[in-house]
Parts: C-alpha cells; structure tokens; sequence
C-alpha cells in the first residue's frame, strides 16, 4: 500500500516536471507532414536546415506522422482542440476548402507579393491551387506527375516485340510478353485501391483529352461520364487485369515497381516518384528501363500535384514572422532546388537551373512549359468524398469481373453527375 | 488490445468459490496414443501461433536484397544485426535519423502513470459497486459498458474539444486522462467480478468493526486484489503501450510515444520500403509488453480465474 | 452480488466512483449523444450544427460500401467468434490434461495479444500472399498445385482476416476458458468417473455447462472485438480487394478522417451502435430474470 503511493506520487511528480520542461525557446515553428521516407527525409532536412540558419534564431520542429490521411486527421483534431501545428503539409485540392472558410489558416497575400509569386509559379494551374479569391493561402513546393508508365527494357527485349509508345501498343503487346513468362501488366491494390484508381485517371485522361476531361468534372457532365469513350476506359481497364497477376490484391506500389525492375513485370503506370526506386535499385533511364509520358508519348500531359504547405493562424505575433519567414524561405530558388533534387520532384519555379534532369525528367520539364499539357488534379475539382466514390467504383470493378463495363459507366455518370 | 477489453457477464450465474488453479482433467497415463494426439494438437497449433513471430525475426535477420526474392520462410542466408539498429538509433521518420529510441522515455512516461490511475480508479469503482451500490450505481456501470462498444474515433471530437476547454488538450496529463477512460470499462467490470467472488463475510467484519468505506477498501480489499490488480496491470500496459491513435492527438508533440515513430517507420509508403526494419522494429516495441507476459503469464490466467470467470 | 444493504447514497462511495460518474457520464453519454446529434448535421471536415435531418442516413442506405460492411461484419463475426470458441476451448481443455511445458504454450498462445497489429497484419498478409507466402512455399517443395491465397479474391479474402483473427483473439479465450476449467469442482471429473460417462461426454454435458460464466465473458470480449474490427482489416486487405471486406468500424473511420464526411460518418457510427444497445437490453431483462428466478428458490 504504502509502496502504491509513492509510486502514485512519483507519477505526479512526473507530470509536473514534464509540464514544466516544455516551454519553447527562440520561435519554434512546429511543421506537421508525412514525408517519412528516405528521400522524402532527406528532402525534408534541406528546408529544416534552410529554417533553422535563416538568421532570424527560427527553429524548425518537426512532426512526421506517416500516411497522408493520418496526419491530415492529425491536423485537423488538433485545430479542433485549439492546438494547430505552426504549419502543416497538404496536397492541392479541395482538403483545406472549410479550413480557409473557418478562418483557421494565415493569410500569406503579402509575401507573396512581395516575392512576385504569381509571376515565378508555373505552371498557373500549381498557382491556383493556393490562390483563392485573391489571397494566397499556401505555398506550392513541388511538382509531381502521375502521368506516366515505367516499362522494362529487357523484359521487353525477351519477348521480342518492340518498346510500346502507348498504352494501345502496350496492350497489343502484352500477350507475347506473356507468353516469354513475363507478368506483362504490374499493378498493386493495396490502400483502397489506389494505383488501381491513378491508372483509371490516367485512361481518362488519355482518352477524353484534358478539355473534355476538365469539362466533364466541372460542368458535371454525365454525358461526356456516360459516353463511349469511358466505357472504352472501362473495357481496357479489364483487359489490363487479365494481363496482370495474382498477386496483385494487396501489393503496394514499390512492390510492384520493383517487379518492373527486376524484369519480372512488363510495364507499371505510376507517378514520377518510382523514379526513385529504379535510381535506388542503381538503373537509368537509358538502357534499363523506359518511361512513356502521358501514357501516349505522342500526346504528353504533365499533372500538378504535388504538396503545398499550410500555415494556421496563431495569436502569437513572433510566431506569425516566422511563420512568414518561412513561407518566404521555401519558395526561394536556392531552397527549391535542394528540396526538389532530393525528392526527385520538380520545382514550382521555372527560372532554376536543375542541371543535369535525366530523360524522363527533360520529358516533363519540356512538356510543364506548354499550358495545353497540364492537367489539374482531379480532386481540385471534385471533394474527398466524390474522389472516394470513385476510387470505390473503380477498385470494385476491377477486382470483381461480373460487373460488366456498361454498369460501371453508368455508376460512374452517375457520381460524377452528383458530385459536390 | 484495450479495444477486445469489456466483458460484462450477461447471463452468467454465480457459480461456487473455488480457488484452485490446478488442472483438472484426469491423470495423465503413461504414453498412450491418446496423449501422443494432444501433444499433437497442442504443437501443430503452437507452430500455427509462432508462423507470424518466424517471419518476423527470419525478416528482421536478412539483407533487403535477400527479402526482395521473397523466400518468406527461408532462413537468412547471411545473417545481419543491421536493420536492429537502425530501427532503434538510425531510421529516419522525417527529419530525425534516431530510429525508435528517442520515444521509448515517452512511452514509459505515459504508460506508468496511466496504468496506475487507471487501476486506482477502476479498483475502487469495483468495491463501490459491489459493497456500497448506491441508487444508480449499477446503471452507471451499464453506461461504461456500453460505452466499450463505441468505436474510439467516435467520442475522439467530443473528447478533443472537452479536454482543450480545460486546458490539458496535447499534454501529459490529458493523455493520462484519455487512457483512463477508455480502460475504465473492461477495468471496473473485472474488479467488481473479483470483489463479487470474495467471502462477504469479510466486508461484514469490516463494517462490525466499525470501519468505513475507505478503512474497509485500503485495509481489507487492497491487499487482496493482487491477482486481480497482475490482469489489470498486462492489460492496461499492452493497450496503452501500443495506444498509436491517441498519443498522436492528445499526447502533445514533446510526449510522443514510441508507436508514432513505429507508425512512421512501418507505414510509409511512398518510397523503398525496408522490410526488415519494419520487423525489428516491431518486434522492438512490443518487447515490454511481451517481456510482461512471459513473466507473468501463470498469473494471467490466475487473475482471470479470480476476476472473469465468476461472478 | 453479495447481500449489502443499500443505503441512498453512502457519501463516500460517490465520493470515490467520481470518476466513473464523470467517465460514464461525461464521456460516454454526452460523447454519443453528440455523435448522433452530428448525424442529423451536413458536418463535412469539423461537427457543424447546419442541420440536414435524415439525409446522411439516406446517403448511407444509398452506399454499396457500407451495404457490403454490415454483410461482412456478420459473415466475419459469426465465423470468428465461432472458431475462436472452439478453438480456444480444444486448446484449454488439451492445456488442461497436465501437460509439460505449459508456461511455454501458454506464452505462445498469448503473444499475439501483446503485439502491434499494425505489423502483424502485414506479416499475415505476406504469408497468405500467392507469391512470396504460404502457397509459393508449398510449390517450391513440390507440390505444384497447392493453392492457397485466400487474401486475393473478393469472395474469399474474409476468410484469410478470420484466419488473423483467431490468431489474434484465441489465446485470450483459451486462457478464459482455461481459468473456468480450473474453477470447477474436481470431484465433478471423479463423479463422472465413477458413473462411467466417457470424458467427451462429460466436457460436453456437464462441464462446459458449468462454464456459462466464462464463455460469457470470453464471448463479450470477441464481440466487442468485432464490432470495433479495424486495425486487422486495415494492415491485412486496407477493406479490399475492392471494396469486399470493407466493416462499419472502417467505414465510419473513413468517412471521418479520409472522405471528410463527418455527417454520415456519425450517421454510420449511430447505426453501429443500436445493435449492441439491443443485446444490452436483452442481457440485462435476462439477468434480471435470473435474479428473480433466484430469489425465489
């Protein structure tokens, strides 16, 4: 008994010191964000370290919480308590729509201005996503593209059948991939069904063309959801499935990237990030693997997604510098580069030099210059929970063949018609 | 795990006091076939327990290139330490390159005073219960129980703006708070069970001698919930060891447990996935718990027997 | 319940449950009553107070996912609270015959208690993936056709989660079981004994019988498990392929957090909820009864 309460009294003991220990020095600028792996880390250091030496004593503290959606969740129970983070990572889109409606987020308008940021931004499309009713309210850090297809260029070579230029020749090609022994069609359903529902984007895309696209979520076009063209999106995307494998259900993506690079696997759609996991497993773009812009190398596309970084409203005005200070800080050339090389992304500023871009890189760099070749992410247009309902759609008919493709077109006119 | 931890005894009758943990199946013969199927059965599911703690440490032993030719059951072919160290001083989760190590302070920090309060609630809620079970009480008892059953990401709102109105939203102390309520359940109705099942006589003595509700609790109850008190204490410490959910929103940055850098290490996924750190690291974080069970798993099933079981 | 008097309100009893008043009341009720307060709301990112009267739950009944969820969480529960209950009582009874080495059994019965799902989910899903797990194993020392890769296809993929799942969860019913085994009287074993009623038979009709009260409690703690299934579902198959294995807990937690539909999330969380209320209330009328029944006799 007598031993309870003292371990009880060491226990408030405890709380007390731990109260008292944390109270912050210099500006400490808390940044919550999930970008947790090894070159996201060491993307991440370089604006820690650019926060840190900036001269003004500011402190970067940082809070990875791995997974997007967790640390979104994250964020937004600590803005319900009262407690925001200094600043916090986001993807463009519709998330932090009632965030900025609330009155939760600090206006950046001024150092914007002053860094002319709607003159150095390209392309608009990246701008836009942080520009809203005439006040900044992010900052844009990097560019990233989903549209693309990672190939294998022995695999390719064993079969005997020459490198695809889309995704038509791709598919003309899978079955003597097939027959070398070759998965000809690497996928991975893992988180939802996500790698499933970025290919699905990417088919829309490919076969609308970005006008009728962009038309079809804004305008809730159930005519151009209903029409044929998907339900030829529809059809294809079966065919894939029946070139892919069984392992596909709960894979996720750098499993399946690393079928491409083993030459196990044919070919992956998938984001500019698997350039990272072909660089680690020491290829290049020149001879061991390819990569197809645009899933039709004759029509290349570009998206802007990418992060941005939020700032929350604080009462502190030091606080509110350095907040500032930073915003300032991780748009400026010097920063952008280092961030970027390390993360294999591209800069939001076209006016820094990159060096030396591999192909696949020059690609995107060529196509980000023409604004007729950027696509808006998809859930710049439509919310969370829209998006969700497509993944849903889309992840079931994959995995599930008796749905046929006419029901699914039809499933699909009719969320888009509903969205909201 | 605190999310298996209610038990209410629907339907359950008293059943007689009996204290004996022996085993009470017949005699065991000498080899007969009989005894040759139970060592059987108990072995094949033995191994069919064990297939998960194989994998991981063969995992946790082997280089990446190894794992990426996805012989699962294989035995390394070279055996290395490596991944055990990064996962505890070198992976990165974020920023900081400190593997786990800089959480597990913050982990003990919340663990301790959390299993404590909890218990010191829990114990004397069960003794009010069964001994002085005012108007209302058992309706109370009703509403915790049922409260068990609420997914924790449903009273997480409520709760966050409750906590941050009295000021203790991200602290040590809130954290502490939040780990009560959710073991508050399973907790008060294993120590109502175990104070049911003791003698009544010894609370009537107690009240003969003139003692009252605090006397009678710290002299009398106290010193017999200690197998009671081991269960309460390997569950508490299991749940809110491994608690991921909760230590990320109510903990505060500075109090971080040790799962956020789990969860950082094992679920990031867009980049190289390191396997065998991920199993290091795991089998790492579950180490204490693990340790606390190997110890006292005797008086695991003791306890239960005491607390669970009757009624 | 031992025979106290009540009295009104011994003061120093409220004094002490204080904290189960405040947990039950303000946590627990007031928590709830807020969460179906919201589900009448059109809350999207944070609980608003705009209200939509039942429109969520109409979008909610409109839903395959959440369709497909309560299906699940039927097929899932039945099958696992089921297996785990035969399970775990073959391995208390076979625990039970003094057996060597049963500290050790028992750890390793029960570690999977102390353990992260957040991981171990991930191993399950390795070992019953077709290419790297069980099955390529079996192919490799030759035997070609052995399939087994549950995790793979809609239709089959919950069982591969009620694999994990007893896993997971029957340890805990074994040593449950384990302890009311050992609560019974041993000249009951002799008795029968002595009657000539051969063992399985008496296990069958009169021992486990006596047990009510563990496998009570050991089915409580698996219900509470399933209705609150998650962790488990997200590591092994994230509620796919597609969406076939998607449960209400991971339904409304997706709403919440991902869909930032906070509205028909809450709507979905009430929904949940009115089942166990049922099973409460049925409990409880049948306690009473037996407490009638008893005072009788």
């Amino acid at each position: 008994m007598r031993h309870l309460s003292k371990m009880l009294l060491g226990a408030v003991a405890a709380v007390a010191l731990a109260g008292a220990s944390s109270a912050a020095y210099a500006t400490d600028v808390e940044v919550i964000h999930w970008w947790t792996s090894k070159g996201e880390s060491a993307a991440v250091s370089q604006f820690a370290k650019a926060v840190d030496n900036d001269g003004a004593g500011d402190h970067w503290v940082d809070s990875a919480i791995a997974l997007g959606e967790t640390a979104r969740a994250t964020v937004m129970q600590r803005v319900l308590g009262g407690d925001p983070p200094a600043a916090a990572q986001f993807n463009p889109g519709r998330q932090y729509e009632e965030l900025i409606k609330g009155g939760k987020l600090l206006d950046l308008t001024d150092v914007a201005t002053a860094g002319k940021w709607d003159e150095i931004i390209r392309p608009k499309a990246i701008a836009s996503a942080c520009l809203v009713d005439g006040h900044w309210w992010c900052v844009p850090v990097n560019i990233h593209s989903n549209y693309w297809a990672w190939y294998s260029k022995p695999a390719f070579e064993k079969a005997g059948v020459p490198e695809p230029k889309s995704l038509a020749d791709f598919v003309a090609a899978a079955p003597k991939l097939k027959e070398a022994g070759i998965i000809p069609f690497a996928i991975g359903g893992d988180g939802n069904g996500w790698q499933i529902q970025l290919l699905f984007q990417d088919m829309v895309t490919e076969a609308l063309g970005v006008e009728a696209r962009d038309k079809m979520y804004t305008t809730k076009s159930a005519e151009i959801a209903g029409g044929p063209e998907m339900k030829g999106v529809f059809e294809q995307l079966r065919t894939l499935k029946q070139y892919t494998d069984d392992g596909y259900a709960n894979r996720n993506w750098n499993d399946t990237t690393n079928l491409v690079i083993t030459n196990k696997a044919g070919l992956q759609v998938m984001g500019d990030w698997a350039r990272g996991e072909f660089a680690a497993a020491g290829m290049t773009g020149v001879k061991d693997f390819g990569c197809m812009i645009g899933l039709n190398e004759s029509k290349p596309v570009v998206s802007t997604d990418g992060d941005i970084v939020v700032f929350f409203k604080q009462d502190n005005p030091e606080l509110e510098a350095a907040q500032k200070r930073m915003a300032a800080l991780l748009i400026s050339p010097e920063v952008q580069v280092a961030f970027n090389n390390a993360k294999g992304s591209m800069p939001v500023r076209g006016d820094v030099d990159l060096g030396s871009a591999d192909p696949c890189m020059q690609k995107a760099l060529e196509a980000v210059k023409d604004p007729a070749k950027i696509v808006t992410a998809t859930n710049r247009f439509i919310t969370e929970n829209t998006n969700q309902q497509l993944n849903e759609l889309v992840a079931q008919y994959f995995a599930d063949d008796s749905v046929t493709a006419d029901a699914a077109t039809a499933k699909f006119a009719e969320i888009i018609k509903n969205s909201d | 795990m605190t999310d298996t931890s209610v038990a209410s005894r629907i339907g359950s009758e008293p059943e007689r006091a009996g204290t004996s943990v022996e085993p009470s199946g017949p005699k065991p013969r000498r080899i007969s076939p009989g005894r040759i199927g139970l060592y059987a059965f108990l072995i094949l599911s033995a191994l069919f327990f064990l297939i998960p703690l194989y994998i991981m440490i063969v995992t946790s032993l082997k280089g990446m290139p190894e794992i990426r030719l996805g012989h699962l059951f294989n035995f390394p072919g070279e055996v290395t330490f490596q991944p055990w160290a990064d996962a505890w001083l070198h992976a990165c989760t974020g920023r900081d390159c400190f593997g786990l190590s800089p959480g597990f302070l913050n982990s003990v920090k919340i663990t301790v005073p959390s299993v404590l309060i909890s218990i010191v609630c829990a114990s004397i809620n069960g003794y009010a219960l069964t001994f002085w079970p005012y108007k209302g009480a058992n309706l109370l008892f009703g509403l915790l129980v049922f409260g068990a059953f609420v997914p924790y990401q449903v009273v997480i709102y409520p709760l966050i703006i409750g906590l941050s109105s009295v000021g203790l939203f991200a602290s040590l102390p809130g954290i502490i708070i939040v780990h009560t309520i959710f073991g508050m359940p399973i907790l008060t109705l294993l120590f109502r069970n175990f104070y049911a099942a003791l003698p009544a006589e010894l609370f009537k003595a107690g009240r003969v001698d003139g003692a009252g509700f605090w006397r009678i609790f710290f002299y009398i109850m106290l010193p017999m919930s200690v197998p009671i008190t081991i269960v309460a204490v390997i569950l508490q410490v299991t749940g809110i060891w491994n608690d991921f959910l909760f230590g990320v929103v109510f903990a505060g940055r500075q109090n971080w447990p040790m799962t956020v850098q789990l969860n950082n290490i094992v679920n990031t996924t867009t980049g190289v996935r390191e396997y065998n750190v991920n199993m290091a690291a795991t089998i790492l974080t579950a180490l204490v718990p693990l340790v606390i069970y190997f110890v006292s798993g005797r008086w695991f099933v003791r306890g239960i027997a005491a607390g669970a079981v009757k009624g | 319940m031992t025979q106290t008097r009540k009295r009104r309100f011994p003061i120093h009893a409220v004094v002490g449950t204080v904290p189960m008043i405040l947990v039950s009341v303000g946590v627990f009720v007031i928590g709830i009553g807020f969460s179906v307060l919201w589900s009448f709301t059109s809350s999207k990112l944070f609980p608003s107070y705009n209200f939509v009267g039942l429109s969520q739950y109409r979008r909610l009944w409109a839903d395959d996912r959440w369709l497909i969820s309560i299906n699940n969480i039927w097929f899932f529960g039945l099958m696992s609270i089921a297996c785990n209950m035969v399970f775990g009582y073959l391995l208390a009874v076979f625990m039970d015959q003094r057996v060597r080495q049963e500290d050790a059994l028992r750890s390793i019965f029960l570690y999977p208690f102390a353990m992260s799902l957040i991981v171990t989910g991930l191993v399950w899903q390795w070992a019953l993936d077709p290419n790297l797990g069980i099955q390529q194993a079996m192919r490799n020392w030759g035997w070609e056709s052995f399939t087994f890769a549950p995790l793979v296809q809609a239709n089959t993929a919950i069982y591969g989660l009620v694999v994990a799942g007893i896993w997971q969860g029957s340890g805990v019913t074994m040593a449950i079981l384990l302890a009311g085994l050992r609560g019974i009287d041993s000249e009951i074993w002799k008795a029968a004994k002595i009657d000539g009623i051969p063992t399985w038979r008496t296990h069958v009709f009169i021992v486990a019988p006596m047990m009510r009260g563990a496998f009570a409690t050991a089915f409580v703690l698996q219900c509470v498990a399933v209705v609150r299934v998650y962790d488990l579902v997200i590591a092994m198959t994230g509620g796919g392929p597609g969406i076939a294995t998607t449960m209400p807990a991971v339904y409304v937690i997706q709403l919440i957090t991902v869909r930032q539909n906070v509205g028909q999330g809450m709507a979905a969380a009430t929904l949940m909820l009115a089942p166990i209320l049922l099973v409460l209330a049925i409990g409880g009328i049948l306690q009473w009864r037996n407490r009638r029944k008893e005072s009788r006799a």
